[in-house]
């Protein structure tokens, strides 16, 4: 029995993710080994094998594997699925397009989403927006499975031994092509991976007054930024901040709530932060109940306040 | 071209579900069920195709319950133009979802399938993949914007830190984010034209296709509750809280 895990990576080193992921895989038992799939990637294979309890690290090269096609990177894990038990990929959006099309090729279910490992067959994953938990169990022969990060702590980077064995690359798939990226280049944290989040909603008016406000308390707390839906629809935050059911899920040390209502959606994404503060001066907002610290007053003048006293 | 699309009845975004007390799963006896917020992004931007010139049919499926009917007719008031559902009482998981489409895709030969990216109420994130494999198609997903031109397909998916662009070639396969479209508001006369169009209905073995799957649920329970917080007065004491109780900054 062993389990593979698809590393997320930029060819140049391994994500945080993947950490989690391959603590999750350590809880199926057996050996586990990491399949870094990329264009250049010898020093992203490297150190996907220095990840504690890594045994072996597959390595497949070609300029397909570049962007992480699904196409390309799942033609590639069925061609070395013969022999493991359960494949694993972090549930962020490279392993969700990712993981579906492996499982459906081997006709197998997929576990979406796992934030425990009971047993080699049986897991637990959230269903309704985290409104209710549903232990599942798999009588497939392999179990594909998507890992929510913040359910499993991050395995130590380094410490490990494994070996980097190259594997051949499948061909590339002709009928989906990479055109291009446009990714937000900041020096903020990511948010998946942040000690700290501040995070602000339709209270905030503009993006202007969102930047205004939230940034300067953000930089004093090196803190990622994030944005309820309703903040991100109106345009006053892009997409790719959005936390909650569909958008991203969080768990930082410290998650701080800005003009949030609280939607079930958003408390899905936030609520296993370690502490939540919530700014709103709707004192009956469903935030609060699931604040630590709950501070009713207008955020226009409370947050610039925590700015200066911090 | 025909575009397909694929739609789920679940309970309504706005209801707070409840764990039975058994533990066998949510109580969704009497609670308001509507189409997946997803699929009718994905039902708005197949119709917008269509307006375009671009789309020749749109044709919406479900598979479910009979009651699934009733999504379908909110698909077709939406503008699809004919609908099938696909009838069955058995718990349908999304790779058996991904089977039947894939037996449509070969019936109906679409252009392009157009689904949304996953259902609020099992939250998988699957079916649009899977079909992708199945069909051996070219996929993409968390759409936020799609242009179809000359037998391709750009596509816009949102994924972590910002936007990527795909070119697909069609025939292939879409799943929407949420900000692809706003579905339009359905009015009274499309609701009275949609119940005169065409709605067929099929069962998975008209398909060839076993819906069973491997994958159980042994129980279902409440998430643990967070402990109930306090409100603090003002701003030098959550501060104070902050460095000092709870130790986070």
């Amino acid at each position: 029995m062993a389990a593979l895990v698809i590393a997320e990576h930029d060819n140049a080193s391994i994500k945080g993710a993947t950490l989690n992921t391959v603590t999750a895989a350590l809880a199926c038992g057996g050996d586990v080994h990491v399949l870094v799939a990329g264009h250049n990637a010898a020093a992203a294979a490297q150190a996907a094998g220095q990840i504690a309890g890594v045994a072996k690290v597959l390595h497949a090269e070609g300029e397909h594997f570049a962007h992480g096609l699904a196409e390309n990177v799942a033609a590639q894990v069925l061609a070395l699925a013969s022999g493991y038990s359960h494949i694993l990929f972090p549930a962020t959006a490279s392993g969700k397009n990712i993981a579906p099309r492996v499982a459906a090729k081997l006709d197998v279910g997929q576990v979406s989403d796992v934030t425990k490992v009971i047993s080699a067959d049986t897991f637990e994953r959230p269903i309704y927006a985290g409104n209710a938990i549903a232990t599942v169990q798999s009588g497939d022969a392999v179990k594909v499975l998507t890992v929510r990060t913040t359910g499993f702590d991050a395995a130590a980077a380094s410490g490990g031994s494994g070996a980097v064995d190259s594997v051949a690359a499948v061909p590339a798939y002709g009928s989906a092509t990479f055109v291009g990226s446009e990714i937000a280049k900041n020096d903020r944290p990511e948010l998946t991976a942040a000690k700290i989040i501040v995070s602000g909603g339709r209270a905030m008016g503009s993006s202007e007054k969102f930047n205004e406000v939230l940034t300067p308390l953000a930089d004093k707390l090196g803190a990622a930024l994030g944005a309820s839906r309703a903040a991100v629809d109106a345009g006053y935050a892009p997409n790719d901040w959005q936390v909650g059911q569909t958008g991203k899920i969080v768990a930082p040390q410290l998650y701080v709530a800005c003009g949030i209502s609280g939607a079930i959606q958003h408390l899905a994404g936030m609520k296993d932060s370690k502490v939540i503060v919530a700014i709103n001066k709707d004192p009956e907002a469903p935030i609060f109940s699931v604040a630590d610290y709950g501070l009713e007053a207008d955020l226009f003048t409370a947050v610039p306040e925590l700015v200066k006293s911090l | 071209m025909k575009v397909l699309v694929p739609v789920k009845r679940v309970v309504d975004y706005n209801v707070k579900v409840r764990v039975k007390s058994d533990g066998t799963g949510v109580d969704i006896a009497n609670v308001k069920m509507s189409m997946n917020p997803f699929d009718e992004i994905a039902v708005e931007e197949a119709v917008r195709l269509k307006e375009k010139g671009v789309a020749t049919e749109v044709i919406a499926v479900s598979c479910g319950v009979t009651q699934c009917q009733e999504t379908l007719r909110t698909a077709m008031a939406i503008g699809a133009d004919r609908a099938i559902l696909v009838e069955s009482t058995d718990e349908l998981q999304p790779l058996a979802v991904a089977k039947l489409l894939k037996a449509l895709v070969d019936k109906e030969q679409p252009g392009l399938v157009i689904l949304g990216k996953q259902a609020i109420d099992d939250d998988c994130n699957q079916t649009g993949q899977m079909l992708a494999a199945l069909a051996d198609l070219p996929q993409g997903t968390f759409a936020s914007k799609v242009e179809v031109a000359d037998g391709f397909a750009s596509v816009t998916r949102e994924v972590d830190g910002g936007l990527e662009t795909v070119k697909l070639k069609l025939p292939a396969i879409v799943t929407t984010d949420l900000r692809l479209n706003e579905p339009r508001y359905v009015t009274l006369p499309n609701i009275m034209k949609a119940k005169k169009k065409t709605l067929d209905v099929v069962k998975p073995s008209d398909l060839g296709v076993d819906v069973a799957s491997k994958i159980k649920t042994l129980k279902v329970a409440e998430p643990p509750k967070r402990g109930a917080g306090i409100k603090v007065p003002d701003v030098a004491t959550l501060v104070d809280k902050l460095k000092n109780v709870s130790k986070v900054i």
